[in-house]
C-alpha cells in the first residue's frame, strides 16, 4: 500500500481528517526550510505539500508568490526540492510527500527522469496545476510507472458532467479548490464545502482533500468536519517568512488541534 | 480535395489545440470548464452568418478596414533593391491591428453574455484596443498593465482611462507583459462568472491562438487582393515583427500554402541575441508557459527569464505556438532586429515616408531593409507596418538623449 492510502486508512480509523501542510521548498533557505519541513510531522501535519517554486506562479495569490520569489532567490532548484525530500525521508518513512508547481520546470528536467528520481527521492504525489486531465497524460504515464499518484484539482466550475473525466484519472486523493479565486484569497463557507464534499463522494471512493483560503484553525476545523482532509498554504506561507522554524512549527500544531477536535472527540 | 488539406500547412490546431507538440491548454482546472465554453461559442459564432456580418460591418465602418497597401516608392529607392509595400495597420482605428482581434472577441463575449472584460497590455495598444470596444459596446473593462510598461507607455495608459477602464498596475516580476498576462489569469479564475479574457496575440491556451490568428487574418486576405489589384500577382515575400506573433500570423497564415512566397518573422533582439532580448525562438526552447506549450526563454531549471525590448509590445518571453511549429516544419523564416536597429528603422521610415511607425513594426522594417538591399528591382516584398508610434516618442527622444518630449 502507498504512503497515501496507509495514510488515509489509518485517518479514517481514527475517525478523523487530516491535516496537510503547503509550504514551499527552499524558502526563505534550504537550511531553515528543511528544518521546517522535517518538524512538520512532529507538528501535526498528516500529509505534506511541498512547493516546487516557480516564476510565475499563476495560479496562486501574494502569499505563495512571495514564498516562491524566496525559494528562487536562495537559489532552489528542482533537483533541490527532490534532495529536501531525500533529507527528510532519512528521518520519516511514513508521512507522505506531495510535490506541488506548475509544469514548466518538470518538462524541463525531463518527465522519465523525473518520474524516477522522484521516486527515489520518496515523493508520493504529484499536483501540478497548470496540467488539466487534457494534458496530463504525458507526466501521468511516467508517474504511475513510478508508483507517484497524480492528484487532480477540482473546483466549483467543475460541473457534475465533467467530473468524470477529472476523475478516471484521478489517484491518492482528490484535491477541491474550495473557491474560484487564487491561494490565500476568500474562504468558503462550511456549507458550500459540504455541498462540494459531497457531490465529489457520489462520484469517487477516493479521499478528498479541500484546500484554498483556509487560514485559521476555526477554518480548518470547519472543512475537518466534511472533508478527509484540510489543506493550509499561505497562512503557513506567511509564518515561513518570518523564518521562525517554532512559531511555523506551532501554528502548524495549532492548526491540527483544530482539525483533530473537528468531530467532537 | 480532402488529401489536399491534409498537405495545408493552413489546417491546425487539432481538436485539442496542438500545432504539432504546440499549443495545447495547460490551465488550472478553475479555468478548464471556461476555456471550453469559449471554444464552444467561437466555434457556433465563426459559422454564424449573422455574427460574420455584424463584424464585416464594424470592420468597414468603424475600424476603417481595408487598410491601405501602401508602395513605398523612397524607401525602396533608398535600400535600392525590392520594392516595399507597407499594409498600413497603422491607420486603423485605435492605430494598430490590434483592434481587429479586439472587434472580433468583444462580439463573441457579448454572445457570451459576459459584463466584464479583462485584457493584459504590453505596448497599450491592445489595452487601448479593448477599451475602445468595451466603450463602445458598454462592457466593464479592467486592464492589466505592468508598472514599467505603464511608465514607458504613459500616453496609452490616459488613453484607456479616457475610455472608461480600470488600469491596473502589475508590479511582480520585471513589471512587463509576462507578469500583466499572469494577473489577469489569477482576475480571471477569481471572476469566472461574469468575466471574459479577451487576449491580445496569438498565444494562451486553446482557442485563443486560432482564434485571434483567424480575427487577424483579414490582414493577409486584404494583402493578396490588393497586391493582384495593384501589380497584378502575388507578393514575393513578407516581413512581420513577433511579440506574441498576432499580426504576424494575420499576415502570413492566409499565404502559407503558397510556397513560392517567402515569409520572415522579426523577433526582438534587445541588447544582442547574447545579451539581453526578447527572440524566443533565436534564445529559447519549447516548455509551457501561460496555457500553451511553445518556445520559451527559461534558465536550465525551467524558471522563465524576463524578456528584454526597447519595444514593450514585443517585451515577453514568449511566442505564439503556431510560430514556433512552423519554426520547426521551416516553413517561415524568423530572424530578429536590435533596439538600436529598430531605433534606426523608425527615424528612417519616418523621415522618408512622413510616417511614424510603433517601434515594434519598426523590427520588421530594420530586417526588412536588409534583405531588400539584397533583393532585385522586381522583387514585391510586404512589411506590416503593425502600428503607428504616437505611443514611442518619448521613449524614442530619451534614446536619442533628446528633449522636447516627457
Ligand atoms: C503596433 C504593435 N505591433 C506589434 C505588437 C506585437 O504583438 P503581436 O506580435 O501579437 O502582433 C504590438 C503589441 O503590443 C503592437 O502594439
Amino acid at each position: 500500500m502507498s504512503r497515501l492510502s496507509q495514510r488515509f486508512a489509518s485517518l479514517k480509523a481514527e475517525n478523523r481528517a487530516g491535516l496537510v501542510v503547503f509550504v514551499t521548498a527552499g524558502d526563505p533557505g534550504r537550511d531553515v526550510s528543511q528544518a521546517i519541513l522535517n518538524g512538520l510531522p512532529k507538528a501535526g501535519a498528516d500529509i505534506i505539500e511541498l512547493g516546487m517554486p516557480f516564476t510565475d506562479a499563476m495560479a496562486d495569490g501574494p502569499a505563495i508568490q512571495e514564498g516562491s520569489k524566496r525559494a528562487l532567490a536562495a537559489g532552489m532548484t528542482l533537483p533541490g526540492v527532490l534532495e529536501m525530500v531525500a533529507a527528510f525521508r532519512q528521518g520519516d518513512a511514513e508521512t507522505p510527500i506531495v510535490l506541488m508547481g506548475y509544469y514548466n520546470p518538470v518538462y524541463i528536467y525531463g518527465v522519465e527522469r523525473f518520474a524516477q528520481d522522484a521516486a527515489k527521492a520518496g515523493v508520493d504525489g504529484m499536483i501540478v496545476v497548470d496540467l488539466p486531465p487534457e494534458e496530463a497524460d504525458e507526466l501521468l504515464t511516467p508517474l504511475s510507472r513510478s508508483g507517484i499518484d497524480f492528484i487532480f484539482l477540482t473546483a466549483p466550475t467543475t460541473d457534475d458532467a465533467r467530473l468524470p473525466v477529472v476523475l478516471n484519472k484521478a489517484s491518492g486523493f482528490v484535491y477541491y479548490v474550495s473557491i474560484t479565486g487564487v491561494t490565500g484569497t476568500v474562504s468558503a463557507s462550511e456549507a458550500a464545502v459540504k455541498a462540494a464534499v459531497g457531490r465529489l463522494k457520489a462520484q469517487t471512493q477516493l479521499p478528498v482533500a479541500v484546500g484554498f483560503g483556509i487560514k485559521t484553525p476555526v477554518q480548518a476545523a470547519a472543512v475537518a468536519r466534511h472533508a478527509d482532509a484540510a489543506v493550509v498554504g499561505s497562512a503557513v506561507v506567511e509564518m515561513v517568512a518570518t523564518g521562525d522554524v517554532a512559531k511555523v512549527h506551532q501554528f502548524v500544531a495549532e492548526l491540527a488541534a483544530g482539525v483533530r477536535k473537528a468531530r467532537g472527540h | 480535395m480532402p488529401d489536399q488539406r491534409a498537405n495545408s500547412l493552413r489546417s491546425g490546431p487539432d481538436q485539442n489545440g496542438h500545432f504539432g507538440i504546440f499549443g495545447g491548454r495547460f490551465v488550472a482546472e478553475t479555468l478548464m470548464p471556461l476555456i471550453l465554453s469559449v471554444e464552444q461559442a467561437y466555434g457556433e459564432a465563426r459559422n454564424d452568418p449573422a455574427f460574420r456580418a455584424e463584424l464585416g460591418n464594424l470592420l468597414t465602418h468603424y475600424v476603417g478596414r481595408p487598410s491601405p497597401l501602401y508602395f513605398a516608392k523612397r524607401l525602396s529607392d533608398h535600400f535600392g533593391g525590392a520594392k516595399i509595400f507597407l499594409k498600413r495597420e497603422d491607420l486603423n482605428h485605435t492605430g494598430a491591428h490590434k483592434i481587429n482581434n479586439c472587434m472580433g472577441q468583444i462580439l463573441l463575449a457579448k454572445r457570451m453574455g459576459k459584463q466584464r472584460i479583462i485584457a493584459e497590455t504590453g505596448a497599450g495598444q491592445h489595452g487601448v484596443a479593448t477599451a475602445t470596444a468595451c466603450a463602445l459596446m458598454g462592457l466593464d473593462c479592467c486592464i492589466f498593465m505592468g508598472a514599467t510598461d505603464i511608465e514607458r507607455q504613459a500616453p496609452n495608459v490616459y488613453r484607456m482611462k479616457l475610455l472608461g477602464a480600470e488600469v491596473r498596475p502589475v508590479t511582480a516580476g520585471a513589471g512587463t507583459l509576462k507578469d500583466a498576462m499572469n494577473e489577469a489569469l489569477r482576475d480571471w479564475v477569481a471572476r469566472v462568472e461574469d468575466t471574459y479574457y479577451l487576449i491580445g496575440t496569438v498565444a494562451g491556451p486553446h482557442p485563443y491562438p486560432a482564434m485571434v490568428r483567424d480575427f487577424q487574418c483579414v490582414i493577409g486576405e486584404e494583402t493578396k487582393e490588393q497586391m493582384k489589384a495593384q501589380e497584378g500577382r502575388m507578393p514575393d515575400s513578407l516581413v512581420a515583427c513577433i511579440g506574441g506573433g498576432s499580426n504576424a500570423m494575420g499576415l502570413f497564415h492566409p499565404f502559407l500554402d503558397d510556397a513560392a512566397v517567402a515569409i520572415y518573422g522579426v523577433e526582438a533582439a534587445g541588447h544582442g541575441l547574447d545579451k539581453e532580448h526578447a527572440a524566443s525562438l533565436a534564445g529559447g526552447r519549447p516548455g509551457v508557459l501561460h496555457g500553451n506549450r511553445t518556445y520559451l526563454l527559461m534558465n536550465d531549471d525551467g524558471q522563465i527569464e524576463e524578456g528584454h525590448s526597447i519595444s514593450a509590445g514585443l517585451d515577453y518571453p514568449g511566442i505564439g505556438p503556431e510560430h514556433s511549429w512552423l519554426k520547426e516544419t521551416g516553413r517561415v523564416t524568423y530572424v530578429s532586429a536590435t533596439d538600436e536597429e529598430a531605433l534606426d528603422a523608425f527615424v528612417m521610415m519616418t523621415r522618408m515616408e512622413g510616417i511614424i511607425p510603433a517601434l515594434e513594426s519598426s523590427h520588421a522594417m530594420a530586417y526588412a531593409g536588409k534583405l531588400a538591399s539584397t533583393l532585385s528591382k522586381d522583387h514585391l516584398m510586404v512589411v506590416n507596418l503593425s502600428g503607428r508610434g504616437d505611443k514611442d516618442i518619448a521613449t524614442v527622444a530619451k534614446f536619442r538623449g533628446e528633449g522636447g518630449v516627457s
